[in-house]
């Protein structure tokens, strides 16, 4: 609050200024949930949450700073799970080269980085809807090809018996372990877009949201710009499917449908596409309810309640999340002197 | 008679910064452009007059490959551009200028000419924040300061008045060592006070940077160019002096509907 006091900033060191508080309490708060927290609320919450955060996170990047809505964030990150899966070890046996993990994540990883660049390229020809719309088909094509397809994909059943590394005397996919790898892995890739925002790279994005025209009047190659966003993004989205496969255990067709296409893209709006931070507030609103909504309206109707909250969030603020705090901030901090909000 | 115009000029200025050889427009059956021939000289400052939809803006997204020619070629210093993409044409030292400002309404003043210095620079891709010491940060500051919005360096560009965001239009213009800049309407909407400014930021201007200026208001048009074109539907139809161009009997029932002279 007595940042707030401050009147000469600008609105983005305040801004900045503001997140150094609270990303203390928040890292610190992250880092002793395990302590209080059982098993169940270690993974099935923590660990889901940072995982889709960061697939939202991917989305984010591409939407919020480039102006691209994809629905196909949940399909690269399907890429990498199903690269894990191939190229390391599974109990299908159709395909399965035994790579060790250190092998196997940054293939994965490359993979999802090179697909995501790939339906970047055929979709930057579009805007808008018209983005949302061919992404769709694109994850909707993939769904259906990888439970059709058994020579790669294993079909309908997809891989099993996946296991996660374990290094340093530690199962990584025991509850504590997993959560902690989860952590640490969202904190780089939110600190990474974080930063990458005021590099030159992430302005350029933010100018070609909005501008295109003109920054080709600026000597800039827009779609090449645009597709190189795509692969950053591919590889957050990647280490998020990476996480997935190493959770589950398994990935099959039902890991990349529509639907987890569509809860990403709610993840996102739910939590806000001005800052990195968004996401992850929309992936925690919407595991809970996903976890606990059953049991507060039945399996019948769980459904209706999230798609109740969704509108509820996005009819009270565009922003999703984000824009609420925006709104009640100020309410707070009545010593607010800041200029112009 | 636009041929003689520009092989007069030529014999003293030596090579062309423009030329455009029969660049024709068509949008379906509506020719926006027809046949234009042009030799601009380097460092020459040329006014296009017009009235509206005379083809003016037509013919500056011609040049800069906002959409090709239907027909004819255009050379930028010697080479022939006509197929570039627009970003290729940037780099080569073109630059301009848009009627209605096109601007990046999410970034701060200092990051957008940021961007316009680095657009013709090396490491447009890095993932690493520019530092204050950072070489189109340092151009960038130098520009800020050319066009009188110091004051402005980190205000979002969508805050701006219409009449700051005319000038860092020009800003974006002016950066990264430029050759030729085509100017859309710098004036438009600009007050009394801006418009002297914007005359006075023209004719600062390092002498080899030579420019088209799309301007109506003839007292502008005067002061900041030795040459004008006419256009009219489509067509350059007259060249001459400034004064030529005013005294011109044809010119005044086209284009100035008598109200000058």
């Amino acid at each position: 609050m007595s940042l707030a006091i401050a009147t000469n900033v600008t609105p983005q060191q305040n801004w900045l200024e503001r997140l150094g508080a609270g990303h203390i309490i928040l890292a610190v708060a992250l880092v002793l949930y395990p302590l209080v927290a059982s098993d169940f609320f270690l993974t099935q919450i923590g660990g889901y949450s940072l995982i889709f955060g960061m697939l939202g996170l991917s989305l984010m990047l591409l939407a919020g700073y480039g102006g691209m809505v994809s629905l196909a964030q949940i399909t690269v990150a399907g890429i990498a799970a199903y690269a894990i899966a191939i190229l390391g070890s599974n109990n299908s046996n159709v395909l399965g080269f035994g790579w060790p993990w250190w092998l196997a994540v940054p293939f994965a990883l490359l993979s999802a980085a090179l697909a995501s660049a790939l339906i970047g390229w055929i979709s930057v020809r579009t805007e808008g809807i018209y983005t949302i719309m061919i992404t769709l088909a694109i994850a909707t094509a993939t769904y259906y090809f990888a439970q059709q397809n058994y020579a790669i994909f294993n079909g309908h059943s997809g891989y099993a018996g996946i296991r996660a590394p374990a290094f340093w005397g530690i199962g990584w996919r025991d509850a504590r372990p997993f959560y902690y790898l989860c952590l640490g892995l969202a904190v780089l890739s939110y600190a990474a877009v974080l930063y990458g925002s005021r590099s030159t790279f992430g302005m350029t994005l933010q100018a070609i949201r909005d501008n295109p025209r003109r920054m080709r009047a600026l000597g800039y190659h827009v779609t090449a710009h645009k597709v190189f966003a795509w692969a950053l993004a591919g590889i957050i989205a990647g280490l998020a499917g990476v996480l997935l496969v190493w959770f589950n255990g398994r990935v099959s067709p039902g890991t990349i449908g529509v639907d987890a296409a569509i809860d990403v893209l709610i993840i996102a709006v739910i939590g806000g596409l001005r800052h990195p931070i968004g996401p992850f507030l929309g992936a925690v609103v919407v595991v809970l309810m996903q976890t606990f909504a059953i049991d507060i309206v039945g399996a019948e109707r769980f459904n209706t309640l999230i798609g109740m909250v969704f509108l509820v969030i996005v009819f009270v603020s565009p922003d999703g999340i984000l824009g609420l705090w925006g709104r009640i901030k100020p309410h707070l901090a009545q010593e607010s002197l800041r200029p112009g909000q | 008679m636009t041929e003689s115009f520009a092989a007069n000029r030529l014999q003293s200025s030596g090579a062309y910064a423009l030329e455009l050889d029969g660049v024709a427009r068509h949008f379906g059956a509506l020719v926006a452009l027809s046949g234009i021939n042009m030799r601009i000289a380097a460092g020459e400052r040329r006014a296009v007059l017009g009235s509206n939809g005379a083809g003016k803006t037509t013919l500056f997204n011609a040049v800069t490959g906002d959409f090709l020619p239907t027909s004819g070629r255009i050379r930028f210093f010697g080479e022939d551009i006509t197929d570039l993409p627009p970003h290729e044409r940037i780099r080569r030292g073109l630059r301009r200028t848009y009627q209605i400002s096109q601007l990046f309404k999410g970034l701060s003043v200092l990051d957008s000419i940021f961007l316009a210095c680095r657009g013709v620079s090396r490491r447009r891709f890095s993932l690493l924040r520019p530092a204050i010491t950072d070489v189109n940060m340092v151009q960038a500051e130098s520009i800020l300061n050319a066009v009188h919005l110091e004051a402005y360096r980190d205000t979002l560009v969508a805050t701006l008045s219409h009449g700051q965001q005319r000038q860092l239009e020009i800003a974006l213009a002016l950066a990264g060592a430029p050759r030729f800049i085509l100017f859309d309407e710098p004036a438009a909407g600009l007050s009394p006070t801006e418009r002297r400014d914007l005359v006075a930021i023209l004719n600062a201007l390092p002498k080899h940077i030579g420019y088209i200026i799309i301007e109506h208001d003839l007292d502008v048009a005067l002061r900041v160019s030795e040459y004008v074109s006419m256009m009219h539907n489509g067509r350059l139809f007259k060249e001459g002096t400034p004064q030529e161009i005013e005294a011109d009997p044809e010119v005044q029932e086209i284009y100035l509907g008598g109200k000058h002279g």
